[in-house]
């Protein structure tokens, strides 16, 4: 049968790229069956992602790092770091010594502008004084861990009493108001879902019909509709999953705003074709035309900036900031870009994968955890999975040359 | 004719797809300097890369006989054991490590003790080697200080280290300057003396017609041909028309359009110091370039061509540069190549995998990244135009690639060649500088960049043409200057200029 023969031949060509979700997919599923249900319960996953979501906007910023042939250490106590400063520059005077009682909404802007500058610093060592970024960054992990030390010596943990801010990683976005029916379900959540499966389907048929304008080969039309009808399945499941609950939280907002704009920027815009570029090749890519120093700024501070938003999700969503937060963090997110195909030699990887990559390492925690499965092993398991995938990663590779 | 050392009998190796070698035989005799040519994927290097056990015995089918026995190979180290050393393009030697290392790398002298190794024996015998190869260097010395020509010769003695039968070469020459390559040609004579049967590949022919006892011709992966000079078979025409399967009659296509007294780029007393190096790489070089011309730059190997066309590109090496530079009458400072793309002057490296393309991205990102802003809309790229693009150049540049989605490292040489030039016509320059323009591809491949060259200048552009290969640099230029020690050494027409005085002016 034709249909049958076209998909396995569109599987095949597209395996590295379907490969992770397929992997999530077995280890979500997984879980589900040895836990009977609860792993993909409506409460589960939103708990998921809500703890994911500090890691995946790392994971990211990291993609673009690795992409360009660097690595940073950094992040992890950056984002304790700033986590900490959010929280003092919450706090009222009368609690924490040094406390300013900022509004949050003064307070957000403030810390993600001095995680630019912070990413500045890393991207000045680096491109204009030509440190390894390695050592540079392992600086960085020294220094933001002292540090956060330093300013949280005298407070130890600091409790953070904003409600907007602590909203981010623990509430939901708003129902719509005065709606009976369907008492059970969020509506606004439903409503967003089936916004986004008609724009994807939308912006897919135009995308279509522009190639056919071009006169370019296109994916033949059963493929196509299969295609459209398993994206939209998979949307509207989540959607229905999310809004079975409390609806959508405000941590899967801001995750798919930021993967949303980092996708669009590597795929669609110049500054993506020259990130891409500098890692495939810097030397070509200088000569070019492509100031490899400015795009260097640009990836660090952007990775700065991330790194930010990590430390406001994690103190909003422990309601604190603590002497220990944003520890391991850097290499959780290295873990998450590795798994979802982010080449360790640079000019590969894509952003979207990362997060994929991330979401597999917080399935693994969250559905061991409920299993009731000692953390040792844990980390052992971890450990398989991430070789597992770069071992996928580097045979389908070598296959595909 | 002696008995053979080498027989490759009914070699046929299959890629997915393509049948890259299809039942060749291939016959070498003992103590014979045997060529083997044909155009770029003719099939030398795998065949060669079945010979020395790259590609392991049940990968291929066929046979090989080698000094009379059946080998089935299982690896290089297999062949190594055999007498058979392979020195490829791309130099497998370590810069980092002495010349003696070097040369004992993997085969090192063991103390009595058995683990250690013996260094004193490994000078003494390093230093033999190199006597071997006639190469007078410091056996001490770091390889990473020592030319491409000198590095060469290493190879061959780490080579002759091991007791080696059959030598391969695989385009020894296609980096070396025209001294370097005399000398390597010498030194494999001396070598046949001694008892050392050579397989030598090259695209250049003249060189081939010097040295070789045999020829073998592939093409398309099969046998088409093998030669024997002493009955005196082996002539240019003869080579070209096997490789190409059709007969070029002169591969430096005729010009027929008026040159333009316009000048569009003008250089004065232009002078640049190598901080990194310590030392000023260009001396008052003053030049012009006309609309309508291409202008050859001759020179020997690092003579200071390069270091001129990068200094006049943006200068991404960061030379400390005096001097003026004019592009259509205005003075230009350009502090990064993106302001030299700017003002329409293109540079085409003579590295192509090195500083040219991107190799693990495909044909249209590569064609396109240079002027992504004709493709872009508020910085957003369009996607169908960059397809469009690419598959223009695809067509006027002849790029042989299933399509532009393809990568750029699955293409062969010339064809990277093709998207290096399509990229580089896509900024729309008005002087374009090419950069040993022809390096490593095959005669149908320079014929149709010659033909393209052509066609630019009759449309109005500059062409600078820095090139070591004479006859490239005579037929194709308008005006010759010769560069030596970052000097302009003198400036010819073309109707005064021939190889003799190009060399003495290159050399002096």
């Amino acid at each position: 049968m034709s249909f049958i023969k076209n998909a396995r031949r569109v599987l095949q060509q597209n395996i590295r790229e379907y490969g992770m979700y397929i992997a999530l997919f077995v280890i979500m599923a997984i879980f589900t069956v040895t836990t009977k249900g609860i792993f993909i319960s409506p409460r589960n996953i939103s708990n998921l992602i809500n703890q994911t979501g500090y890691i995946a906007v790392l994971a990211v910023g990291m993609t673009l790092v690795i992409v360009i042939r660097h690595i940073d250490l950094s992040v992890g106590f950056l984002s304790g770091f700033l986590g900490a400063i959010a929280a003092i520059a919450m706090a009222d005077p009368k609690i924490i010594s040094s406390g300013l009682n900022l509004p949050s909404y003064l307070v957000i802007p403030l810390v993600l502008v001095l995680g630019i500058l912070a990413g500045m610093l890393t991207a000045f060592l680096v491109a204009q004084l030509g440190i390894p970024a390695f050592v540079a960054t392992l600086a960085g992990w020294l220094g933001y861990r002292g540090a956060l030390q330093l300013v949280t010596a005298g407070s130890g943990t600091i409790i953070i009493s904003d409600k907007t801010f602590n909203a981010l990683s623990n509430d939901f976005i708003p129902d719509i108001p005065g709606i009976g029916f369907l008492p059970e379900i969020h509506k606004l959540t439903l409503v967003l879902g089936l916004l986004a499966i008609v724009l994807l389907i939308a912006s897919q048929i135009n995308d279509r019909r522009k190639k056919q304008a071009y006169n370019f080969e296109v994916l033949s039309l059963d493929m196509f509709i299969l295609k459209l009808v398993f994206v939209s399945a998979i949307t509207g499941g989540i959607t229905w999953i999310m809004a079975g609950y409390q609806g959508l939280s405000w941590t899967i907002v801001i995750v798919l705003v930021v993967v949303g704009a980092y996708d669009f920027i590597t795929s669609q815009t110049v500054l993506g074709r020259h990130i891409y570029a500098i890692g495939g090749n810097p030397e070509a890519a200088q000569l070019s035309g492509i100031s490899v120093k400015r795009i260097t700024y640009v990836v660090f501070g952007s990775m700065g900036m991330l790194s930010a938003l990590s430390g406001i999700l994690y103190a909003s969503r422990f309601k604190s900031a603590t002497t220990t937060a944003g520890n391991l963090f850097e290499l959780e997110a290295i873990a998450a870009a590795f798994i979802g195909g982010v080449s360790p030699a640079g000019g590969i990887g894509k952003v979207i994968g990362s997060l994929i990559g991330a979401l597999v390492m917080g399935s693994l925690s969250s559905g061991m955890n409920l299993m009731g499965i000692d953390i040792s092993l844990q980390y052992i398991v971890k450990a398989a999975v991430l070789a597992a995938a770069v071992i996928f990663d580097v045979a389908t590779r070598r296959s595909g040359k | 004719m002696n008995s053979p050392i080498l027989e490759m009998k009914n070699i046929t190796k299959e890629f997915p797809g393509v049948k890259a070698l299809n039942n060749v035989s291939f016959r070498v005799a003992e103590g014979e300097i045997h060529c083997l040519v044909g155009e770029n994927g003719a099939g030398k290097s795998t065949l060669m890369k079945v010979l020395s056990g790259v590609y392991p015995h049940g990968e291929y089918t066929g046979d090989i006989l080698f000094g009379g026995e059946v080998q089935k190979f299982r690896g290089i180290s297999d062949s190594e054991k055999a007498g058979i050393a392979i020195i490829y393009q791309e130099l497998a030697l370590v810069p980092e490590m002495t010349v003696y290392e070097n040369i004992f790398l993997g085969n090192e002298v063991k103390s009595a003790n058995g683990f250690t190794i013996d260094w004193n024996e490994t000078i003494k015998r390093a230093t033999e080697a190199l006597k071997k190869v006639r190469l007078d260097v410091n056996p001490a010395a770091k390889v990473k200080d020592l030319g491409v020509g000198k590095q060469q010769l290493i190879e061959i003695a780490k080579a002759l280290s091991r007791d080696v039968k059959l030598l391969i070469l695989d385009e020894p020459t296609s980096a070396l300057n025209e001294d370097d390559c005399e000398n390597l040609l010498d030194l494999l004579r001396e070598l046949k003396k001694h008892g050392v049967t050579c397989i030598l590949i090259s695209h250049k022919l003249r060189e081939v017609i010097k040295i070789a006892d045999a020829v073998t011709v592939l093409r398309d992966g099969q046998t088409i041909c093998t030669l024997d000079a002493k009955k005196g078979e082996v002539s240019e025409t003869v080579l070209i028309k096997h490789m190409v399967g059709r007969e070029i009659e002169n591969i430096y296509p005729k010009r027929t359009h008026k040159r333009s007294a316009e000048i569009l780029l003008e250089v004065k007393n232009w002078n640049a110091y190598d901080p990194q190096l310590g030392r000023s790489v260009l001396k008052d070089v003053s030049f012009n370039v006309k609309k309508g011309e291409i202008v050859g730059f001759a020179g020997l190997m690092g003579s200071g061509r390069t270091e001129l066309a990068l200094s006049l590109f943006g200068n991404p090496d960061g030379y400390q540069i005096k001097g003026e530079m004019f592009v259509k009458g205005g003075k230009k400072h350009f502090t990064h190549p993106h302001d030299a793309i700017n003002a329409a002057v293109a540079y085409v490296t003579e590295d192509r995998k090195g500083d040219g393309l991107i190799l693990i991205q495909d044909v249209k990102q590569n064609i396109t990244l240079a002027n992504l802003q004709e493709i872009a809309n508020r910085g957003v790229v369009n996607n169908n135009a960059e397809v469009k693009v690419a598959n223009e150049y695809k067509t006027s540049l002849n790029i042989k690639t299933p399509s532009v989605e393809q990568k750029v490292s699955n293409l062969s040489g010339g064809n990277q060649q093709k998207v290096s030039l399509g990229k580089w016509l896509f900024v729309k320059p008005d002087v374009l500088i090419l950069d040993e323009p022809t390096r490593g591809i095959d005669v149908g491949a320079k014929y149709e960049i010659y033909t393209i060259m052509t066609r630019l200048v009759e449309q109005g552009m500059s062409i600078i043409m820095i090139s070591s290969e004479l006859p490239e640099i005579l037929g194709m230029s308008d005006r010759v200057y010769i560069v030596s020690s970052g000097k302009i050494t003198g400036e010819l027409p073309i109707e005064e200029a021939t190889q003799e005085k190009i060399m003495q002016l290159a050399t002096n």
